[in-house]
């Protein structure tokens, strides 16, 4: 009787005792990551008298706030584009180029530290690089009498701050693009070969359809990594430059927008961009996934 | 295809030089602080300065929580629904994707409105508790790493018949999770940390927004006041970022390669 009473028993406990295990998990994730992300979109959309308002959503669309997004939009689309192509180039290179192995494994290693070097330090890096004391500058200047500076340059402009981000975004696609490269079967460029495709034709109707969607997918996960740093830029600029993160970093400082609703709204443009973002990447990548296997 | 190895070691060339320039650069310039000759100056200058010390044994005390944290946390999620939950396995890795796409900045601007000193829960009201919340914080920057990390770590075991023989030796659910499956991954369990380490040891916005006194905020404090001192620290900041990363490769090497099923 206890015994039929335990069997009986079993079942249930044994949910009991699995829901035990995920709650911790689950409790976190709602408290620390879904509740504070509601809460600020809800916050997006209440005025200040409390009520219901889209005032806020429409504040966003105002000078400053959408020349900040637009320097953003560029900054993140241009470390993503070249950081996209530079690191499917070096992937291609070590995995396809016949280089020594050796240089393979080293590559990699080193993607894995150099994507994980941002933030402030590499701001440090670049500004004793290409600052206006920094090696590269005075290297140029005196051994070939070029003022990169009088040519207009600035470590603190856009391009400054793309060439920055290329040291995390390059690394990232060369590590997150290699499985795709490898994919690559050395048989499908033997077999074009022998029915007489040239190296263009081969990567024209073979290899390039094949890494597109890797590629598509990585390049938008690239431009999410860069359009939500902030480290980087505010160890370079300081509150110069006008890109999104630093005013929202403003904002949160001091209320620099002097309106609470507005900073949501803010964040809330964020979201829906990064967002955007990976929502192709993981549409791509689901789609991508069907060739690697 | 003599030409494409040619090519091959031009693109190598050229990243390489986009690669270490700036690391010689860097390093070059952090022994300029004496006039006229090389020394070591602003790393001695850099290690003996209180405010490093403190800040840097400030960041690894947290980081060390929010491993211990991730673990506790990620490790019978994981171990659950892998054994009996399959089918929410989908939800978890869009959760474990979330911290991906919400921006940092967005994450701590959050937990400031919501847990501000006259909330339900007060985390910003104390200074303990908001190093708490920074803590969790960082737990939830490193959940797409730790989440993988252990993901693949219980793929290459085989966690239901390890779970069947534990049970019928008279094993509890807590002593499986602690003496069996933990051991199995601890590799992978490791490499989640040293990666969750690398993330956080010189994170600046979620510390700096929470007015912690971390490395992150101290960086950064540095590089606005000091000349070659940012560049010591840039240098050293690497070599911790290298040192991490190369655990997990070392640790990778000892990855059990075993396994029972292939799924």
């Amino acid at each position: 009787m206890t015994n039929a009473l335990a069997t009986a028993l079993k079942p249930s406990r044994r949910l009991s005792l699995e829901w035990l295990g995920v709650a911790p998990f689950v409790i976190f994730a709602v408290m620390f990551l879904i509740l504070p992300t509601l809460y600020l979109i809800g916050t997006a959309f209440i005025g200040r008298d409390g009520q219901l308002t889209l005032e806020n959503i429409g504040g966003l669309f105002t000078g400053q706030i959408l020349a900040a997004y637009w320097i953003s939009i560029r900054i993140s689309g241009a470390s993503a584009i070249l950081g996209a192509l530079i690191g499917l180039a070096i992937a291609l290179a070590i995995i396809r180029g016949r280089l020594p192995a050796p240089l393979r494994s080293a590559v990699m290693t080193f993607s894995g530290v150099a994507s994980n070097f941002a933030g402030v330090p590499l701001a440090f890096a670049f500004i004793s690089t290409l600052g206006r004391l920094g090696l590269v500058t005075i290297i140029l200047k005196t051994l070939f009498d070029i003022d990169i500076y009088r040519a207009g340059f600035n470590i603190l402009s856009f391009w400054g701050l793309t060439l920055t981000y290329l040291y995390f975004q390059i690394p990232l696609m060369v590590l997150l693009i290699a499985p795709a490269v490898d994919g690559l079967k050395k048989e499908w460029s033997e077999a074009a070969q022998t029915l007489g495709a040239s190296t263009w034709q081969f990567w024209r109707y073979v290899g390039l359809p094949i890494i597109w969607p890797s590629f598509l997918g990585t390049l938008s996960l690239l431009f999410a990594n860069a359009f939500g740093a902030i480290a980087t830029a505010y160890a370079l600029t300081g509150s110069s430059l006008n890109i999104v993160p630093i005013l929202l970093y403003a904002q949160i400082r001091g209320d620099a927008l002097q309106n609470p609703g507005l900073g949501a709204a803010l964040a809330l443009g964020m979201i829906a961009i990064t967002a955007f973002a990976n929502i192709v990447y993981l549409v791509i990548s689901a789609r991508a996934e069907r060739w690697m296997r | 295809m003599k030409q494409s190895k040619f090519w091959a070691w031009v693109i190598f060339g050229l990243g390489a030089a986009y690669f270490i320039v700036p690391l010689v650069a860097t390093f070059e310039f952090s022994l300029k602080m004496r006039r006229g000759h090389y020394s070591f100056d602003s790393y001695a200058s850099v290690f003996s300065d209180p405010a490093f010390q403190a800040t840097f044994g400030y960041s690894t005390l947290v980081g060390l929580f929010a491993i211990l944290v991730g673990v506790l946390i990620v490790v019978p999620a994981v171990y659950f629904v892998r054994l009996r939950l399959p089918h929410l396995r989908p939800l978890m890795e869009f959760v474990t994707l979330l911290p991906l796409i919400i921006p940092a900045i967005v994450l701590v601007y959050g937990y400031i409105r919501l847990y501000n000193s006259s909330s339900l829960l007060p985390f910003t009201g104390s200074a303990l508790g908001t190093d708490i919340l920074l803590v969790f914080g960082y737990v939830t920057l490193a959940l797409p790493y730790m989440y993988r990390a252990v993901d693949t770590g219980m793929r290459t075991i085989d966690i239901k018949t390890l779970t069947e023989a534990a049970q019928i030796m008279g094993a509890s659910t807590a002593t499986i999770i602690a003496r069996i499956i933990l051991p199995n991954i601890l590799v992978a369990v490791l490499s989640g940390a040293f990666l969750t380490f690398a993330i956080v040891i010189g994170e600046f916005t979620i510390a700096s927004l929470l007015n912690r006194p971390a490395f992150g905020p101290y960086l950064q404090n540095v590089g606005a006041n000091r000349a070659y001192e940012p560049s010591a620290l840039a240098i050293i900041s690497f070599i911790i970022t290298w040192g991490a990363m190369g655990m997990i490769n070392v640790l990778g090497r000892f990855a059990p390669r075993t396994s029972a099923r292939t799924d």
